[in-house]
């Protein structure tokens, strides 16, 4: 057991991590004083192609990593993950939290030489955002107008109070701009420019040849002054992970986001001098790793059961074991890399302890027979190698407490199908990923309500008023301390009645050449628009 | 003008066969859990369910199992395969642009296959039990236990990574455009290394079945006739051995021309290649039907027409067999 690791406070744990970001990029230390050179191609490793391109109307780091360069959203985050305006230069909220009101930059044309104004913003919030982006339309929900009283101002209306702090965190996301004129006729889904994506950033589309590579230019007529450094972008697409970091070697690839190398790989690359391994700039896009209770099991349903499972796994040990650096201990559905709602470790927690685990078990009522109490279906999801590993140490651990665990694999669409669907699971493991504020698509796991078949939603057959209460409040609060409040005492009523435990903490890990400056400097640098990236001779 | 005819009667021959593969493709894909909007989903990281709804109206899924047979029956009856939901242009198309390296790949490593494991099985079976034999024999034996993904991976490690001679993957170059003589040079270089890993299991094959089938025909009555008739040991082996022996080689060729299809999935990967191996691969992944049945159908019309072809070979290597049969 190790009690020691779960008494960590909040800033030993920050200064932890930054302890080990600082270490692993500190070759770039000495390079600091140089001077940007211009020009070069910079390749980048591309593993899975998405059906689009355009951000504004699909919410994944698989089209960011593309449609991020190419286009761009109204605020982004800084360095110190802090909102910064991108085509919005400032904002305000009414006090009543009802409107808020962008001002929009000046002198912004799109790729095809148009003006860009704040009509696109009305357009693409109203027809992309509110309608058909993931996540989105949950955000935009409560959007009643646009309103656009000249070019360079967008006033938002919502029937409910919209917390600025919450719109803010999510707009880096779920805010990107896309041209009114290009999609005002014809089936949004359907329009060729989601393909061939024109926008505003600092990379102009070039060409998209399907399952081989997509090409971007620099953007003569960007706006920021003297961006972007590079001549070209060419994203590669490999979807061996092994052939992959092949390539990395080779020098084929400079850059591969999103832990798209295997553990093994990425372990060996970063005693390579030529590259850098690190979680820095990912940590806008952390996740955890879950168990997923399926309160249709009378066993499971019981309480001392969900404790007895959460008491009977060794996380540290799997961890130090299996994951290395890339991961730490979770304390809950919010993760530590998000400050300004990270309640700290002292919620409801379920360290080690096998007699714990058996104790619970037995009081339950589920006494060992010839060694087993009952048998449980896990179902893991196909996403990375962590849970697979993940999995096999559940089938284990639970095994010595008398559970038999029988594992059943799915590609993705199955997987989400018989878990948040068919409801044909007792036990599930995936990642829940966490976008900066838990508004966005960590409340959803908890709030009752979901409709059947929304993956990574409530689908436990679990309910519990008060936390929905809690959830509830929180997404309208105006005021920053009182949601951060709010989203404390959630965390404390979830992890007491734990429908599902998030032990186990990942950022992404970005595999990059020690060429690459200005790399990584904001924390969902892999989704940003790369208009400061360099590579040095 | 009979070859034809021949051709065309075969063609109808298989049309209830390609159906019936269609039909069980279509119903087999139906019992994987999911459908292509789950995968999707999958893809974007979740979305609510009034999204899922309207996604699964746009991909015509929110029709019956049966309806979406019917719908797909009759567009192929007209020869339209539909419309691909992970690519958004007509399956068609996106066949069409993915079979020219597939078909380049499967070529040279068959011919490269064909070629050598005719060549070393000749050489084996004239040394039959001898080193000649055991050093080829073994090394078969090796080239046919090792997973080809790991050949690829070892052969990219050491001829791109350390070597740098050969490019680690793709079809060609996307740095510089090139035209002509040096366009056709690249895509050759970028092609030997996933020719090599593909060809050198089905090598093995190709030089075993050479190999027994030539110690076959070398015991015939009327190789020793030949010999008999004072012929030297060249001629016998050339103009009388080989030719027969040559019968079950290309009758693995008819067969092996649909496993490759498939099997490149691994190789195409490794490589990066924009095959139909990977785009099967992904369509299943993917849950796209139209594809998949598309690649389905193009893969037994290829099959089809290879063997047609075999059969038309069988008729040329020995007059005994009639091409009508």
């Amino acid at each position: 057991m190790d009690l020691s690791r779960l008494e960590i406070n909040r800033r030993t744990a920050l200064l932890t991590s930054a302890a080990i970001a600082a270490n692993v990029i500190n070759p770039m230390r000495a390079f600091a004083q140089e001077t940007p050179r211009k020009g070069g191609v910079f390749n980048v490793h591309y593993g899975a192609e998405q059906r689009q391109l355009n951000p504004s109307i699909q919410a994944s780091t698989g089209v960011y990593i593309i449609g991020g360069k190419i286009q761009e959203n109204l605020v982004d985050l800084d360095a110190n993950g802090q909102p910064v305006g991108v085509l919005a230069e400032s904002w305000e909220a009414t006090p009543d939290g009802k409107t808020v009101t962008f001002k929009l930059r000046k002198g912004i044309t799109w790729h095809d030489g148009k003006p860009f104004t704040s009509e696109d913003v009305a357009f693409t919030a109203m027809n992309m955002w509110k309608k058909i982006l993931n996540y989105g339309s949950t955000l935009q929900l409560f959007l009643t107008a646009v309103d656009t009283p000249d070019p360079q101002t967008a006033i938002f209306r919502y029937e409910r109070p919209m917390p600025l702090n919450l719109l803010l965190r999510a707009l880096p996301d779920l805010g990107y701009v896309s041209a009114k004129h290009l999609y005002e006729s014809g089936d949004i889904r359907q329009n060729p420019t989601n393909l061939a994506p024109v926008g505003t950033g600092p990379f102009k589309f070039v060409k998209y040849e399907r399952g081989q590579y997509i090409i971007a230019d620099r953007n003569p007529d960007y706006w920021r002054p003297n961006a972007p450094y590079l001549d070209r972008i060419v994203w590669k697409v490999i979807t061996d992970r092994a052939a992959a970091a092949a390539q990395m070697e080779a020098g084929e690839l400079h850059y591969s986001p999103f832990s798209g190398l295997t553990i093994s790989d990425m372990a060996r690359l970063g005693k390579d001098k030529r590259f850098i391994v690190s979680t820095k700039g990912n940590e806008g896009n952390a996740r955890t790793n879950t168990i997923e209770f399926n309160f249709r099991r009378k066993e499971l349903s019981d309480i001392r059961v969900r404790r007895a499972i959460a008491h009977a796994i060794n996380v540290p040990f799997f961890i130090d074991n299996f994951l290395g650096d890339f991961a730490k201990l979770g304390t809950g559905p919010i993760p530590s890399t998000s400050t300004d709602f990270y309640p700290g470790p002292n919620t409801p927690q379920y360290p080690y302890d096998k007699a714990k685990a058996i104790a619970l078990l037995d009081e339950a009522g589920f006494k060992a027979s010839g060694g087993n109490r009952f048998a449980l279906k896990l179902l893991p999801a196909p996403w990375g190698e962590d849970i697979s590993l993940w999995s096999t140490f559940i089938q284990q651990s639970l095994g010595e407490v008398g559970i038999q665990v029988d594992i059943v694999r799915n590609d993705g669409g199955g997987f989400l199908k018989q878990v948040y669907d068919d409801h044909a699971f007792d036990l599930a493991t995936g990642w829940h990923q966490y976008r900066n504020d838990p508004a966005v698509s960590t409340t959803v796991w908890y709030r009752s309500g979901q409709p059947k078949g929304a993956p990574w939603t409530n689908q436990w057959g679990w309910e519990d008023k008060t936390v929905d209460a809690t959830i509830d409040n929180a997404a309208t609060e105006v005021d920053p301390a009182k949601r951060k409040a709010l989203y404390a005492d959630f965390v404390k009523e979830v992890n007491t009645e734990l429908p599902v435990w998030m032990p186990i903490e990942q950022i992404f890990v970005t595999v990059i050449t020690a060429k690459a400056r200005n790399h990584s400097n904001t924390p969902r640098w892999g989704s940003a628009s790369w208009h400061d990236l360099w590579l040095s001779a | 003008m009979r070859i034809l005819s021949l051709a065309g009667r075969r063609l109808a021959a298989s049309i209830p066969t390609l159906f019936l593969i269609l039909i069980g493709v279509f119903l087999l894909l139906q019992l994987a859990p999911g459908d292509t909007v789950d995968a999707l989903m999958a893809q974007m990281g979740g979305g609510d369910a009034a999204t899922a709804e309207a996604l699964r109206k746009f991909y015509g899924l929110d029709l019956s199992v049966p309806a979406q047979l019917g719908n797909y029956l009759w567009h192929l009856v007209r020869l339209d395969l539909g419309f691909s939901s992970i690519y958004g242009k007509p399956v068609a198309t996106v066949i069409l642009e993915r079979l020219p390296p597939t078909i380049l790949l499967m070529t040279a490593s068959l011919s490269f296959a064909f070629f050598f494991g005719l060549v070393f099985g000749v050489i084996a079976s004239r040394g039959v039990n001898r080193w000649p034999d055991t050093l080829i024999s073994t090394l078969g034996l090796i080239f046919y236990a090792t997973p080809s993904f790991w050949f690829g991976l070892m052969a990219i490690v050491v001829f791109s990574v350390y070597l740098q001679w050969l490019p680690p993957g793709g079809f060609e170059d996307i740095g510089t455009v090139q035209t002509g003589i040096w366009r056709v040079l690249d895509i050759a270089a970028h092609l030997v290394l996933p020719t090599l890993t593909l060809g050198l299991i089905f090598l093995a094959i190709y030089l075993r079945i050479m190999r027994a089938s030539m110690l076959e025909v070398l015991n015939l009555d009327f190789v020793r006739t030949a010999r008999a008739k004072g012929l030297d040991e060249t001629h016998v082996i050339t103009r009388h051995v080989l030719r027969n022996a040559l019968l079950p080689m290309v009758t693995l060729i008819g067969l092996q021309a649909g496993t490759m299809l498939g099997g490149s999935v691994v190789v195409e990967s490794v490589f990066s290649l924009p095959g139909l191996g990977r785009l099967a691969y992904e369509s299943v992944v993917q849950r796209d039907l139209n594809t998949l049945l598309g690649i389905v159908f193009v893969s037994a019309l290829l099959v089809i027409s290879v063997n047609f072809v075999v059969d038309l070979l069988y008729a040329r290597l020995d007059p005994r067999i009639a091409a009508e049969g």
